[in-house]
């Protein structure tokens, strides 16, 4: 028993350290570096300071939002439509959907830029067509765009897998109780399926809410979101402080925002609010 | 053949359905009347076809070829929610997001009842299962027996015509399925809606049912009532299917004379050609042991097991192992007569089974076979 104890922590060891070297205590810094100005002496400026970029974060939180909602409306119907195809065919379409993955982020956006752009794929083919030139690398949309171009396989994954785990005796159930194929869909996938786009959700608008990349190369630097705004504050080592309190707030919103979702995800695994 | 037991009017007519997957037939050919409250099971071991009967009854599954009638409609390629026609799934089918007042009620929105009106109707058919009191609770919290009880009112709360049961009980331990066989035949009796039931359990069938269909391959072997098939098997099939039977060859001499053991019997069949070999059937409970002496046939025991309210005696007679279940103790090696009378005797044609059941030489084999008959079904 007792050896047992000691092989088990053992196991966990390197876990253990490589936390708190990597996790723990950068938490620690950002928390220090939050609470103090930059003599070292405690202060809450930094917190309070940051009324001054409530405009960002509302704007990073919008911009999130929009982009993890197009990613359910895109990515469930898209996992549905997989989940109905034949299984050999499945594993073509989920490597299909894996592909961009394996290609950097930064590559990605890249090529998005080169489509988009004023001087760009889209655009060289509407001025050989005689049509006047769309401004895309700039605008809102653009970045938007961006975040589900490179976040949407995340959205679709976990909810596909909770589809193919999603007994086939329950849809025969539905419809022996009267469903049609859309009620099917409505009254026992979609309520079945809730935990796959709870994760779903997760994934796309974290990194969604904190990004930068996307939003400087496809925003054209018209659009300052929370990743952004933290990214400069580091690079000069007089505002550690401001960009130490950003990355707390904005910490504690995404825990806050993760709470909340697995709150309505438990209960509804009691039953009751889906009906 | 296709006689059943129940008069009224055919509700569901079953002709000519022939199914295969994968190019393997599981149905090859069924023909079969279900009648207006009727509790009629379907009755076969693992891969016989009759829970594909039943998914095709219920609209789960299109047959190649052959139709489906209700009330003497078509309803072949009709899907199942336009039927009028519920099912308890095998293992239920509970929907785990709703709790038992929203799983019972389900069918009900999906038909948009008024809420007065589900409300009052989910309350009357939780009476009838038992379950006064559980509206709220979670699926997951109720056990087994509960679950078959939620599932059962969920199908009949629609008020369907016919209700279509997959191993309902299958899933349940031994003395709760005795009272859920009793429970569900009340529920049968009280509601008038026709049952139909599948089965691999015969003793379940046997104690149910106002019809049993028996199948086998993928086609049907026998319809009857329990006492017509239990009494008058038509092959070795369902004779060793339902009940323990001794069967062995013989030759009908002539009507009501029948040769078998080296020996020549009276008994109450006819019909044959003369000189016919058929098949043979004594059920174990119908011999009578007598002294040997005043018998036609002789045999040494070859075991004694004792079964509590009687001796199951396994005799070799003519070296055919017959099973003989008796009050009288007798013992090992001992030499007994055994005696048959007539209307003990049944006789059958010969069948593509023929030879394949009903000896018990190899009583080893005969437990596996109903260790893997007692096997879910897992069409």
């Amino acid at each position: 028993m007792k050896t047992g104890n000691l092989f088990r922590k053992a196991a966990a060891a390197p876990h253990i350290l490589w936390s708190v070297m990597f996790i723990v205590f950068p938490l620690l810094f950002v928390i220090y570096f939050a609470f103090t100005d930059s003599y070292g002496n405690f202060t809450f400026d930094n917190i309070t300071g940051l009324s001054g970029y409530t405009n960002t974060f509302i704007l990073s939180i919008g911009f999130a939002l929009i982009a993890t909602v197009v990613c359910i409306l895109i990515g469930y119907p898209l996992a549905y439509f997989i989940s109905k195809t034949a299984p050999s065919k499945q594993k073509i379409l989920i490597v299909l959907l894996m592909l961009p993955m394996w290609i950097n982020l930064l590559i990605r956006t890249y090529s998005l830029m080169s489509l988009l752009d004023n001087g760009g794929l889209i655009n060289g083919m509407l001025s050989n067509l005689g049509l006047p030139k769309l401004k895309m690398v700039g605008t809102g949309g653009a970045v938007i765009l961006g975040m589900i171009y490179d976040f949407l396989p995340y959205m679709v994954l976990p909810i596909y897998t909770t589809m193919t785990k999603l007994d086939q005796r329950y849809i025969e159930a539905a419809r022996d109780l009267g469903c049609n194929n859309f009620q099917v869909l409505t009254k026992v996938i979609i309520p079945l399926t809730v935990p796959g786009i709870i994760s779903g959700i997760t994934m796309v608008f974290v990194p969604s809410i904190s990004t930068f990349y996307i939003s400087q190369k496809l925003g054209g630097g018209t659009f300052d979101l929370i990743g952004d705004t933290i990214e400069r504050q580091f690079q000069n080592e007089l505002t550690y402080n401001t960009g130490a309190a950003i990355s707390l707030i904005m910490m504690i919103l995404i825990l806050i925002s993760l709470a909340v979702m697995n709150k309505f995800a438990d209960n509804d695994e009691d039953g009751g609010i889906i009906v | 053949m296709k006689e059943s037991t129940k008069n009224g009017n055919v509700i569901i007519k079953l002709k000519d359905i022939v199914k295969t997957f994968d190019k393997e037939t599981v149905l090859s050919g069924i023909d079969l009347d279900i009648h207006d409250n009727e509790f009629i099971t379907l009755l076969g071991p693992s891969g016989c076809g009759k829970t594909t009967t039943l998914r095709i009854i219920g609209g789960f599954e299109t047959p190649d070829s052959g139709h489906v009638f209700f009330d003497g409609e078509d309803i072949t390629n009709l899907p199942p929610y336009k039927r009028h026609i519920n099912t308890v799934f095998q293992r239920y089918a509970l929907f785990p997001h709703l709790n038992v007042f929203e799983n019972i009620a389900f069918g009900l929105r999906i038909k948009k009842t008024p809420e007065a009106q589900i409300r009052e109707m989910v309350k009357e058919m939780l009476t009838l299962v038992n379950l006064k009191g559980f509206e709220k609770r979670n699926i997951s919290t109720l056990s087994g027996g509960q679950q078959q009880r939620v599932a059962i009112a969920r199908a009949l709360v629609n008020k369907p015509r016919v209700l279509l049961l997959d191993e309902p009980l299958a899933a349940l331990d031994l003395k709760l399925r005795r009272d859920m066989q009793v429970e569900l035949k009340n529920i049968q009796q009280k509601t008038g809606i026709t049952f139909v039931f599948v089965t691999h359990d015969q003793e379940e069938a046997l104690s149910m049912s106002d019809t049993i269909v028996v199948m086998a391959n993928g086609s049907v072997q026998q319809i009857g009532t329990p006492e017509k098939i239990y009494n008058e098997p038509v092959n070795a099939f369902v004779a060793d299917f339902i009940g323990e039977s001794n069967i062995v060859n013989g030759i009908m001499l002539r009507d009501y004379e029948v040769s078998f053991a080296k020996q020549t019997f009276k008994c109450e069949d006819f019909g044959f050609a003369p000189n016919e070999p058929v098949d043979v059937v004594v059920r174990p409970e119908d011999i009578d042991i007598v002294p040997f002496t005043d018998s036609m046939l002789t045999g040494e025991v070859t075991s004694v097991t004792f079964k509590g309210d009687y001796y199951e005696i396994i005799a070799d007679i003519d070296n055919f192992k017959w099973m003989i279940e008796t009050t009288d103790k007798v013992a090992v090696g001992e030499t007994i007569g055994i005696s048959i009378d007539p209307n003990e005797i049944q006789v059958m044609k010969k069948s593509e089974f023929s030879g394949m059941f009903g000896d018990y030489s190899s009583f080893s084999d005969e437990l596996d076979k109903l260790s893997d008959l007692s096997q879910e079904d897992e069409e």
